[in-house]
Formats: C-alpha cells, sequence, structure tokens
C-alpha cells in the first residue's frame, strides 16, 4: 500500500487514520440513529481509540537504545509538534480548563498566557542546545555538561518529584474517564487507564510514545474543536466563534449586572450541603480585577507557569527527537500552533456555555428561571444524581440565582454538548478525547521518570557496563513499577493530598530552571554551583510549600500563614527559582572555573553543525 | 573576533530580542489589564482578547520568526545543517 520507508509515509499514514476516524463518527452517528444506546457508544468510542494506540505502540516496539531513548532521532518537525501538544495537553487540560475560565474569569487566563509563553523560552534558551548535545534525558545533560554523579542525580531527584507529582493526577484523570465511558467503578478504571497507558509505552519507549501521541493528537484536537463550532453555531454565535464572540462577552457583562456577581459565604454552603469541588460564579468574565494586589497575582502566576514549562522535563525531552537542531526550533513553533488551537478554543467554550445557562432569552437559559422548573430538566437530574450539579435556594425565593447554581468545572466540557442540543454521538467523541488527552501526557510523564532512572541511575551509576538488552530490560521493568505506584496512588484519591497539577510546574522551576539555562548560556557555572543550586532551589521551595499550604503548615507549623507578597501555594516557584539562582552563581564564582574540556564542550553545544556532544548510543 | 564569537553575539542578541517580545506579549500588557479593557478588538475587550487569545497567537507567530531568523544566522556563519539531515 505504500512506498518508501515508514517516515516518508507519515502524512499518508495519518492521513489515513484521519479519515478513518471520521468515519468512524460518522458510523457512530449512524448507529445513534439506529437506536444503539447512548451507553454503547461511548464504550465504542473509548475502545476503538484505544484499541489502535495499542497497535500503534506494538507496531513500533525496539531493541535499540537509540529508538528507545530519542525514537531514533528522526521525528519530522510537524508531526514532533503533535506529539508535544498531546504530551503537553493533559486530560486536566482537556476537560478542565474551559471550567477554570468559565469560573474565573480573566484571572484565571493567566494560566492561558502561561501555558504557552512558556513555549518562548523553551525555544529560545533550551531546546535547540539540548537537542545538539545529544543526551537521553534531562539529567543526562546536567550530568554531563557539570560532569560526576551527584549532580545527575540531584536532577533526577527534582525530575522525579516534579513528573510523579504531575503523573498522579493524569492517571486519576484517565481512570475518571475510562470508569464515566465503560461504567465500571474509578477504582477498576484506573487499572484499566494504566494498562492502556503501558501497552503504548512498554515495548517501543520513546518511539512507540511519540507515534501514538501524534495519533492521541488527532484524536483529541477533533472532539475539542467538533463540539465548539457546533454549538456556537446552535446557540447563534456565529460560524467562527474565535472571531465572532464579541457581542456575547458583552452580554455576559450585562447578564452579571442584572444578575449581580454575590459571594456566598462559606457556613451558607456548608448548612446547604454543597458537595465538595462545586463551583459558582462570583468573578467576572472579562473584566480586570482593580489594584496592584491583583496584577501581581496575574503576572506571578504567568511567570511561574512560563518558567515552569520551561523546566518540565517530559516536555524539553520531545525536543531530543528531532534529526536536527534546526529542526528542534521549528517543531517548537509548530507545537505551540497545535496547543494554540485548543487553548484559544477553551475560552470560546466558556463563554457559550456560560451564555447558554445565563441568557433568559435562550432556551437553555436556567438562572433567573423558577427552580422547580430548572430541576426538571432532563440534564440537570442526570448531572445532579452524580453530584456534578447543585442548587442551593439561599434565598427561599424559589428562583435561581447565579450564586445559587454550583457545578464543577468537567461539567463545561462534559455537558455542554448535551445542554446545547447536540446529538449523544458529540459526548461519546468527547469521552475519547479526554481519554486521549489524559493518556498522552501519563505516557509521557511515566516514561521521562523511567527513562531519567534506568538511565542516568542504573546505566551511568549503578551499572555503566550494563548490555543493551539489560539496560531495556530495565527501562520496562521501571516504566511498569512507576505507572503501577502512580496508579495505585491515583486508586486511593490520594491526589487531593498531592495537591495541584500547578506543584508539578514550581517544583520543576526550582530545582532544574536556572542549571539548565547557565549550563548553555554560562561558561562560568561549576558542579558545585549547580549541586549547590538545586539543592536549595528545591528545599527552600518545598519548604516555602510547607510553610504556605494550610494542609500542610497547620501540622507542620502549627497555623495558617499569611502567603509573603501574595506568593501562595500555586507560586511556590517564585522562592525555590530565585534562591536557586543566587546560589548557583555565588557558589559557581566561589569555585575553580570548569576546565578547558568543559569550556569546549559549552561551546561545541551554542553551535548547530558538528558531531553531538553525546554519541549517537551511549 | 573569531567566526564562532561573532555567531554567538548574534545569537545572544537574537536571543534577547525574543525575549524582550515575549516579556511585552506575556507581562507587559497584563501590567495595564483594566487601561487596556477599555479599549475593543474584534467587539472582545483587549485585555480580554490578549489573554484569551491574542498573546497566544503573538507566542505562535514570534517563535516561527525566531527559528526563521536563527536560520539566517547560522547560514551567514556558515553553521547550517545539511538539507538532507
Amino acid at each position: 500500500m505504500f512506498k518508501g520507508d515508514f517516515i516518508q509515509n507519515l502524512p499518508k499514514i495519518y492521513g489515513t487514520y484521519t479519515g478513518g476516524f471520521l468515519v468512524f463518527i460518522i458510523l457512530m452517528a449512524l448507529a445513534e440513529q439506529a437506536g444503539v444506546s447512548a451507553k454503547n457508544i461511548g464504550v465504542m468510542f473509548v475502545a476503538f481509540t484505544v484499541l489502535i494506540y495499542a497497535l500503534i505502540g506494538y507496531l513500533s516496539r525496539t531493541i535499540q537504545v537509540d529508538a528507545y531513548y530519542v525514537a531514533g532521532r528522526q521525528v519530522p518537525t510537524v508531526f514532533n509538534g503533535m506529539a508535544t501538544a498531546a504530551d503537553w495537553m493533559s486530560g486536566a487540560s482537556f476537560v478542565a480548563l474551559a471550567g477554570g475560565v468559565y469560573f474565573g474569569g480573566y484571572t484565571y487566563m493567566a494560566f492561558l498566557v502561561g501555558w504557552t509563553g512558556g513555549y518562548v523560552l523553551v525555544a529560545t534558551l533550551m531546546a535547540p542546545y539540548l537537542r545538539k548535545f545529544g543526551c537521553y534525558t534531562v539529567p543526562d545533560f546536567i550530568g554531563t555538561r557539570y560532569g560526576g554523579n551527584l549532580v545527575r542525580a540531584c536532577a533526577v531527584f527534582v525530575l522525579f518529584i516534579a513528573s510523579f507529582t504531575y503523573v498522579t493526577a493524569q492517571i486519576n484523570a484517565t481512570g475518571t474517564i475510562a470508569s464515566r465511558a465503560l461504567g465500571i467503578p474509578f477504582e477498576a478504571g484506573v487499572w484499566v487507564g494504566l494498562i492502556s497507558i503501558l501497552i503504548c509505552s512498554m515495548l517501543g519507549g520513546m518511539r512507540a510514545v511519540t507515534w501514538t501521541q501524534v495519533a492521541q493528537y488527532i484524536v483529541l484536537i477533533i472532539a475539542y474543536l467538533i463540539p465548539v463550532f457546533w454549538i456556537s453555531s446552535n446557540v447563534g454565535g456565529g460560524i467562527f466563534p474565535h472571531l465572532m464572540l464579541g457581542d456575547e462577552v458583552a452580554r455576559l457583562g450585562e447578564l452579571e449586572q442584572q444578575f449581580g456577581l454575590v459571594k456566598n459565604s462559606a457556613a451558607d454552603m456548608k448548612a446547604a450541603g454543597v458537595p465538595g469541588g462545586l463551583k459558582y460564579i462570583s468573578g467576572s468574565h472579562s473584566g480586570v480585577p482593580e489594584g496592584g494586589m491583583a496584577v501581581w497575582k496575574y503576572l506571578s502566576l504567568a511567570i511561574c507557569m512560563m518558567v515552569g514549562t520551561a523546566s518540565l522535563p517530559h516536555i524539553l525531552m520531545r525536543y531530543f527527537t528531532t534529526p536536527t537542531v534546526r529542526a528542534a526550533r521549528k517543531s517548537v513553533a509548530w507545537s505551540l500552533f497545535f496547543i494554540f488551537l485548543l487553548y484559544s478554543s477553551a475560552p470560546m467554550l466558556a463563554t457559550l456555555s456560560k451564555l447558554a445557562l445565563m441568557d433568559p432569552n435562550l432556551p437553555t437559559g436556567i438562572i433567573g428561571k423558577s427552580i422547580s422548573d430548572v430541576q426538571s430538566i432532563e440534564w440537570v437530574q442526570r448531572w445532579s444524581e452524580v453530584k456534578q450539579v447543585f442548587i442551593a435556594d439561599f434565598n427561599g425565593d424559589g428562583i435561581l440565582q447565579l450564586n445559587e447554581w454550583f457545578m464543577r468545572g468537567d461539567v463545561v466540557v462534559l455537558a455542554t454538548p448535551e445542554v446545547a442540543g447536540l446529538p449523544f454521538v458529540i459526548s461519546g467523541l468527547v469521552f475519547a478525547g479526554g481519554m486521549a488527552a489524559a493518556m498522552s501526557t501519563a505516557d509521557g510523564l511515566v516514561l521521562a521518570i523511567s527513562n531519567a532512572l534506568s538511565h542516568d541511575i542504573y546505566y551511568k551509576i549503578i551499572n555503566p557496563k550494563a548490555e543493551t538488552s539489560k539496560r531495556l530490560l530495565v527501562a520496562r521493568v521501571l516504566l511498569v513499577i512507576i505507572g503501577a505506584a502512580g496508579a495505585y496512588i491515583a486508586s486511593f484519591r490520594l491526589t487531593s493530598i498531592l495537591g495541584s497539577v500547578a506543584w508539578a510546574f514550581d517544583f520543576a522551576m526550582s530545582g532544574l530552571f536556572f542549571p539548565l539555562v547557565l549550563g548553555v548560556w554560562w561558561k562560568r557555572a561549576t558542579r558545585e554551583g549547580a549541586i549547590a543550586g538545586i539543592i536549595a532551589g528545591i528545599v527552600s521551595g518545598t519548604v516555602y510549600l510547607t510553610w504556605v499550604f494550610p494542609k500542610f503548615s497547620v501540622p507542620l507549623w502549627g497555623g495558617v500563614n499569611t502567603p509573603f507578597l501574595g506568593i501562595d501555594h500555586l507560586r511556590f516557584g517564585l522562592i525555590g527559582a530565585p534562591i536557586c539562582l543566587v546560589v548557583m552563581v555565588v557558589v559557581s564564582l566561589m569555585t575553580k572555573e570548569p576546565s578547558p574540556a568543559t569550556q569546549k564542550l559549552v561551546d561545541d553545544t551554542r553551535i548547530p553543525t558538528g558531531k553531538a556532544i553525546l554519541g549517537k548510543q551511549h | 573576533m573569531s567566526n564562532k564569537d561573532a555567531y554567538w553575539n548574534k545569537t545572544k542578541n537574537h536571543m534577547i530580542v525574543t525575549l524582550v517580545l515575549w516579556a511585552f506579549f506575556s507581562l507587559v500588557i497584563f501590567m495595564f489589564g483594566s487601561e487596556l479593557n477599555t479599549m475593543s478588538f474584534l467587539g472582545y475587550p483587549l485585555a480580554y482578547y490578549m489573554t484569551a487569545q491574542g498573546s497566544l497567537l503573538a507566542f505562535v507567530i514570534i517563535l516561527f520568526w525566531t527559528a526563521n531568523k536563527q536560520e539566517k544566522i547560522d547560514e551567514e556563519h556558515g553553521f547550517s545543517e545539511r538539507e538532507d539531515d
């Protein structure tokens, strides 16, 4: 069917795949018409897509070290962009981002700027140089540039903390979606999710993860964009919402005035029995909060997310897979383009969804209507049963006020198609998209952790004489152990204790950002400086987190502390990273400058041509 | 100054220009959020538009521009990688 090798045929292969997926959607739509139940359609969507990923994972199996660690460094620019986008956009982004904008409005959107702006740092400061270096993992760069096992182990430690914080949340998301789509208990869903993740990554390492991530990107972007465009034209937002929702945003402002933005007291909410995790609208959608503190809150969050993005190993390692340095740079641009397609749609979905519920002139509007009428709506009943939406009549007037309607953020993505009257096939598609998003990120993270342990700890430190087959065996065993550990923690729902996804960014920026940047941009940076910087950054950041986060500060510090300069638990990287920088610079200047060999190594890293610092197979 | 040093100086300057643009779209404009929101673009309040879409798009454009410009710098100094790589 295809002439030439696999890489040359990629556009054809993924073109066929995309066509096949669209045909599958149409078949499901026909099945819905023919009377197949909504539940079975959901099952078929998830089962079909996961089987395809598993097949890709199996076909990409390998026994080569460089294929396992860096996909043989032959992933073309655009495809690496798609794979990175899937790696990046987690289950949380997919189901929770629009909900975040829905409730948080302008203030929340600091996340959007942070999670995209970071790629400019990746492209200018890191990606091309790490690619030239020829490392297999991020600690591989740190260990070789600064020299020595201790600094390598420190980098692995930071990588482990940051990525593991992130991965349990992803396995949790995979389990949630699998359980809802397949109708199985959450605990079983987690293990189904884990097995799917391992099938995609175990046999082929980075090569398998790359090609499944491309397939997952295609599914998740189709699953996100089709509903947004469809809902927009259904509720009168125009066919191209990104350019046409100006009036709708203005209308939301009017409605906020009309209904009033009221803050509920915690006592009232407790008395009414509002289930945990449900939120109500209390902030303006497009209005900018006044005051210097509000501006600082926005900027500080954006800074943490941007710098964190540029330090997250599972993202940086995607740029080790391109054929050239030039391709690595371009690939960052393509990654952000593919991310932009989804991120710029999330606020539009939030706007449409909010308007559909708030505008009394629309048939879907519920705010301002009588509570008994709202409670008889089918989707409200269905989502109330599973405690995803809740109504509390605080003022007892029988009319639903804006502050009396509670909803979980995920509902914006999962239920809006239903609310706007789209057929169920779209909801099935959304499940498949959410599953793709959660799996692709979990894959990348589990691989980043197990690769660092197998390459940097096992091969470079413990047993440098290990043969290829033994190295790959160790890598696979570790992959299963890390995945199982993540799933085990996720199955106990301990993730609420582990905290927010944002922490992964703060951990990574505290311990890795400056050692990576200075490794390329400052020849004078020494081994001692790097070790001291990594330890000082990660320790100070973590101590500050325990001090500022109430769940930790009460047992450890005996009370709730007021954040210093507004730096709360989402922003603790702003403590860790500057301390890391100062300590690293001071200690570097106090110690002997790096040897001429190390300085030459940095010089070579800075130039795109010539041999990589580390060999093709090392 | 050797060719390598000249190349690295240009690369460094290019990095600084890129990061200035980056800081403008990610940080500077949001220092003036409430002022910007009194203006409008495509019917959206401007600060809302920038955080929802505008800055994101600016980053994409900056990245393609910066990669192309860096390729030109590579070429000028003979550090361009082979086409078939």
